[in-house]
């Protein structure tokens, strides 16, 4: 028997799990039409590659990845594409994003796909085939797989293998497990192979007994010796990553520390039965189980395409008519959706139909009591009291000497307070506002280091034409080494003699004017010698008719040269030749 | 006496001498409060202030030849950063001075002449191009100065504010709605 840790405080919200685990996994009904976003995942927003209008087949790419970090987007069925524009998401903001609308055809048409078998392939095209196929974290982070399936240096000793699902209402995970028990372990045995882990625990809550057996039960007919299935105790946050680990490992992952850097990785159990399916069938991540549930009349656990409309999901599931909202996830951290119309996406694990008699509106919140029930719960070791008078007040630096940043936000804190206080709004808040500063001020330095190149770059073009110049003159007089007559300048009378500034001054400047009017001379002169010395090139062999044409038009223009002098005489100055 | 004398002679030539030592190895160059001012001020370099850039102003506010509020982009908080700092009283902005929300410039394309005048006016270099040839904003790089509306000759420049989208959304301050209770 292997001993397991604790994690600090911890709550017990009633599970409800119960209703939705009597009926096994249906596949949903093809809905009407599918909105499937392309920022499903973390990181960069998919692109589109397919045109409206076109036809496309089950499994075809029409969002490509992005950038390193960010995973591929599919059609989940063969139809018509009918739109490419913003949509409301599945996001607490509740803002439209670039989303691609689907018509299916009804025929399920696959696109051509195979897999490989993972031992005879190497690590860097599975790695890639996680990609291509948009494998991501579907425990709820979406962070993409390919990403995660890497140990540098084999460093990571142990994967751990989340099937936790402590979160109340959600039994997607459980399903799965009962009913697809194989392909996760097998999927696991994939991820273990990419990593160069020694081990494989599966964390799976104690009130899944059904689940622990069929996982229990994949194992040992796989043979898969150091695979391990471990049933942990029920207690919210049980499920989150770090609390997971330290309940399964003993190891602690220090605050600002990746998990990977102790020696450990966590994978969700759907993770990893997508990442199975994507490998081993060339299958992309095209639907995920839903647990719809709540207000409605069979709760229940649908294989669900991704970008069906949340309305025509929980349809199936029969809505009861009282229902005032749809909440993606659980009661604890889950997201209230904006609309019906959102499409499900990679992250939505779980619908729950709210009504008022379900979830009634909480009590006004009243002031901090500092009875610090809330301080005893947090599994991350905070002081959620005071985080909130910091976060309330807009001290943002104490929040972060708080270790504001170390909240996984699971609402243990908001869920045992007696003033009602809606706790977790206000870390959010407080780290929007961080991040937002902190991006302001990266932007103020990049700011500040252009204009300052900015500048030295014009002083250096600046220099740069001054000197430029000075060569060229440079090189000019060089190019006249014997120049007819060296200017002859006007040597400044003797300053000894005058020691009146005025008068200097004045010297001074006829000196320069009488310099300036001896180059004008010079050029002039110059210029006079150019004309002379160049001769019309078309002037050699001329018939005497075209010699007597010439001197005709030369006498024309000497006649009408002279009558301009006469008359502009006093006025203008007589044109040169 | 004499001898009290020379030692307190002594001791204020070691001391000089300690100081003026320091002096010139811990020379500080320019003034370090121009650098901590200058780190506060959002560096959009914008001029409205009445100081070319953000540097320019920061060196006035240090010699005391310029008020804590003449910067718009910096907003409120700003002030608020530049009054602790300096320990002077905050100071709101002067009638119709206030901060403006965000834009970027945005270069209307098919109007462009392609005259460089935006390029020379950009105090951050966030505009590409080149003479006779097409300019366009970097709109990650552009700090929303609105230097460049001006100068241009055929006014195919224009501020876009920024709207608010997924990716720059943030949580608002928790907030009680209030509902109307249904009086029978």
């Amino acid at each position: 028997m292997r001993q397991l840790f604790k994690f600090h405080g911890g709550v017990h919200p009633p599970t409800h799990k119960a209703e939705s685990t009597t009926a096994p996994i249906a596949p949903a009904a093809l809905p009407s039409k599918l909105v499937i976003a392309l920022h499903q995942h973390v990181g960069n927003r998919a692109v589109p590659v397919v045109q409206v209008g076109e036809r496309v087949l089950k499994g075809q790419l029409i969002g490509r990845p992005d950038g390193r970090l960010s995973s591929a987007v599919h059609a989940s069925t063969s139809g018509t594409v009918c739109a490419i524009d913003m949509q409301v998401v599945a996001h607490h903001s509740g803002l439209p994003d670039l989303c691609i609308t689907l018509i299916p055809d009804g025929k399920d048409e696959w696109i051509a796909h195979s897999g490989v078998d993972y031992k005879q392939t190497p690590h860097t095209e599975l790695r890639h085939r996680l990609r291509e196929a948009g494998v991501v974290g579907l425990g709820g982070a979406v962070f993409p797989s390919d990403m995660k399936s890497y140990s540098n240096k084999h460093k990571i000793k142990t994967l751990v293998l989340n099937g936790a699902e402590c979160e109340p209402y959600i039994t997607c995970d459980d399903m799965l497990m009962r009913e697809r028990a194989v392909d996760i372990v097998r999927g696991a045995e994939v991820l273990r192979e990419l990593l160069y882990a020694e081990e494989v625990l599966i964390g799976i809550e104690d009130n899944k007994p059904e689940a622990i057996a069929a996982m229990r039960k994949a194992v040992l007919d796989d043979k898969h010796s150091h695979m391990q299935v471990i049933a942990v105790p029920t207690l919210y946050p049980g499920g989150g990553a770090k609390q997971l680990i330290r309940v399964l490992t003993g190891i602690e992952v220090a605050a600002g520390v990746r998990s990977t850097e102790m020696g450990v990785q966590c994978f969700n159990v759907a993770t990893a039965y997508c990442a199975w399916r994507a490998i081993t069938f060339g299958e992309p991540l095209l639907s995920r189980i839903v647990t719809v549930t709540g207000n409605v009349e069979r709760a229940q656990n649908y294989e669900v395409l991704i970008g069906t409309p949340v309305d025509e999901l929980v349809a199936q599931a029969g809505s009861k008519p009282d229902t005032d909202r749809h909440i993606m996830g659980g009661p604890m951290m889950g997201v209230d959706l904006p609309s019906g119309k959102v499409g499900v996406v990679k992250a939505t694990n779980c619908i729950i139909e709210a009504s008022p008699a379900l979830f009634p509106p909480p009590p006004p919140a009243l002031p901090c009591i500092r009875c610090t029930r809330c301080a005893d719960v947090c599994p991350a070791e905070l002081q959620p009291q005071e985080l909130y008078w910091f976060a309330k007040a807009n001290d943002f630096g104490k929040t972060q000497e708080y270790s504001l940043f170390d909240c996984i936000e699971c609402g243990a804190c908001a869920y045992v307070c007696p003033s009602h206080i809606p706790l977790v709004q206000y870390y959010r808040y407080a780290k929007a506002e961080i991040w937002q500063r902190e991006q302001e001020s990266t932007a103020a330095e990049l700011a500040r280091e252009r204009h300052e190149y900015r500048q030295f770059r014009i002083e250096r073009e600046k220099q740069e034409k001054a000197e430029r110049l000075a060569q060229k003159e440079k090189a000019a007089m060089a190019a006249k080494p014997a120049a007819p007559t060296p200017l002859p300048v006007v040597a400044p009378a003797d300053t000894d003699v005058d020691p009146d500034n005025t008068l200097q001054m004045r010297v001074d400047s006829d000196i320069a004017r009488a310099n300036l009017q001896l180059r004008i001379d010079a050029a002039a002169a110059r210029a006079k010698e150019q004309a002379a010395a160049a001769h019309p090139k078309n002037t050699d062999s001329l018939t005497p008719q075209q010699q007597a044409e010439i001197a005709e038009i030369e006498a024309r223009r000497a006649k009408l040269r002279e009558m301009a002098s006469d008359a502009g005489a006093d006025d203008e100055p007589p044109k040169q030749q | 006496m004499i001898s009290a004398l020379l030692v307190m002679i002594g001791i204020s030539l070691l001391l000089g001498a300690v100081l003026g030592y320091s002096a010139i190895k811990f020379k500080i160059e320019g003034n370090p409060l121009v650098e901590k001012i200058d780190a506060v001020l959002p560096q959009t370099q914008c001029g409205q202030c009445g100081f070319p850039g953000c540097k320019p102003y920061a060196e006035a506010i240090a010699k005391g030849e310029a008020d804590i509020n003449m910067c718009p982009p910096g907003g409120e908080e700003g002030i608020r950063k530049l009054a602790d700092l300096l320990g002077v009283e905050y100071k709101p902005f002067g009638e119709g001075a206030g901060p403006k929300a965000k834009a970027v410039a945005f270069i209307d394309e098919q109007v462009c002449i392609g005259c460089t005048l935006c390029l020379q006016a950009c105090p951050v270099d966030a505009i590409a191009g080149a003479a006779k040839q097409m300019h366009t904003i970097i709109a990650a790089e552009c700090t929303g100065c609105e230097l460049c509306v001006a100068p241009c000759p055929v006014d195919c420049i224009s501020m876009q504010p920024i709207g608010e989208d997924i990716t720059n959304w943030k949580w608002r301050y928790p907030t009680i709605s209030i509902v109307p209770v249904n009086a029978r």
